[in-house]
């Protein structure tokens, strides 16, 4: 088996995860679009170092991983405040903050 | 490892132990165990992405996702990145998935996708993009001439985590010293942003128990649900002293369900239990009723109707 089908397979869930975030309007159901995106970057690096035959491609992932970790938590905090005041998850509504 | 390693030619044991994961041949293709499983999970990684696209409940679009991040896992060690694909069940799968289904819970399970269009044809573009950069994407990684991969047997060669912590702590340190600083202002932003403050005195014991002296509310717990003889359960009210069934001692969800059981007819069994009748009674089954010499035919010949356990109810009274 070529290792090319890793990456197309991971182009693949990239394209999955933007799809749902311009399609979805659940603003946590977006936030696991970007997850998606983020874990098929993790396997096209993975695959990559695999060819190159070094590691640093592996480091790259694990330091997406703990990127995406601080930006669940901050973006999970926000989508919580402002299930507080607006009383609803959906992104449409985020643009009555402008006013 | 040693019986196999027994039989094999002298030179094999010592290639065995780095041949096994992300191994590739001279022409750089992966084996075919390897093959195997990818066309396993490769399908299913993709049927769960399309359900986190369509899911209609939230619930089930984080479970899809939640398989597309193991089946991840199980290619990462077949690719030789065993740390990596630890990492992600423990930090992805464990954590951050379900830090997604807590937040979904106190955000509200049924907090339904609404479908108005606010940009108009925002749907119709929004797919057309997907499907561009699915072609992109595609045609580039298709098109692009790689080298002969040459796996990863050197550089695992003591241990895939060792190779890995040698990268971090020598190359990467830096970076390292800034993903602690952005976890750290990360933890402090979300205690920041979700922090509330109190704008309404804090209501304690004392202050809830005069409010509801005020209010003439109940001072006392609510009456517990009716115990009979032979029905127990939360949805029979209690009797009052003069045998009227208390409302409030059903739970309010089975009273607005109408869920709640007749009082009266538990009341009349142990009525006609008291004066010495049998316990049985209600549904006039009519087989008990053409039994010869069975204990049914008083309540059957009563009336094969509904009434009859009430009516010996008020006989026995």
């Amino acid at each position: 088996m070529n290792l090319t089908n890793y990456l197309v397979l991971s182009g693949i869930l990239f394209s999955i995860g933007s799809a749902t975030v311009l399609l979805r309007r659940n603003a946590i159901i977006v936030f696991m679009g970007i997850e998606l995106m983020l874990n098929a970057t993790n396997l096209m690096l993975v695959t990559f170092s695999r060819m190159h035959g070094a590691l640093d491609g592996q480091v790259l992932a694990f330091f997406v991983m703990v990127v995406a970790a601080a930006e669940v938590v901050v973006g999970l905090a926000i989508i919580v405040s402002i299930y507080r005041t607006r009383r609803s998850a959906s992104v449409d509504d985020v643009n009555l903050l402008k006013s | 490892m040693s019986p196999l390693a027994a039989h094999l030619p002298a030179h094999l044991p010592a290639l065995l132990p780095t041949a096994l994961p992300a191994a590739v041949d001279t022409a750089g293709r992966a084996s075919t165990g390897e093959a195997v499983l990818f066309w396993v999970l490769a399908p299913i990684m993709v049927i769960a992405a399309l359900g986190l696209l369509f899911a209609r409940k939230a619930v089930h679009a984080a479970l899809s996702l939640i398989v597309v991040m193991i089946s991840l896992a199980f290619m990462y060690v077949t690719q030789g990145a065993v740390f990596l694909g630890v990492v992600q069940v423990v930090v992805y799968t464990g954590a951050i998935m379900m830090l997604f289904l807590f937040v979904l819970m106190l955000v509200g399970v049924d907090s339904a996708d609404s479908l108005v269009e606010t940009i108009r044809g925002q749907r119709w573009i929004g797919v057309i993009a997907a499907l561009g950069l699915l072609v992109v994407l595609g045609g580039v990684l298709l098109a692009a001439t790689y080298p002969v991969p040459t796996g990863l047997g050197e550089a695992n060669a003591d241990s895939n985590p060792v190779g890995v912590a040698h990268l971090i702590f020598s190359d990467h340190v830096f970076a390292m010293e800034v993903v602690g600083a952005l976890l750290v202002t990360a933890a402090l932003g979300a205690l920041v942003m979700s922090h509330r403050r109190r704008l309404t005195p804090k209501r304690g014991q004392r202050e809830l128990a005069d409010l509801r002296v005020a209010g003439g509310h109940h001072l006392a717990p609510l009456p517990a649900p009716g115990v009979y003889a032979r029905h127990n359960a939360m949805d029979v009210p209690a009797l009052d002293p003069y045998g009227n069934p208390i409302d409030s001692s059903v739970p309010r969800v089975l009273r607005v369900r109408g869920q709640e059981a007749d009082a009266n007819e538990y009341a009349a069994r142990i009525d006609r239990v008291l004066a010495g009748g049998a316990a049985r009674d209600v549904t006039p089954d009519p087989e008990l009723a053409t039994t010869p010499g069975g204990s049914a035919p008083p309540d059957g010949a009563a009336g094969a109707g509904t009434d009859g356990p009430t009516t010996t109810g008020e006989e026995a009274r």
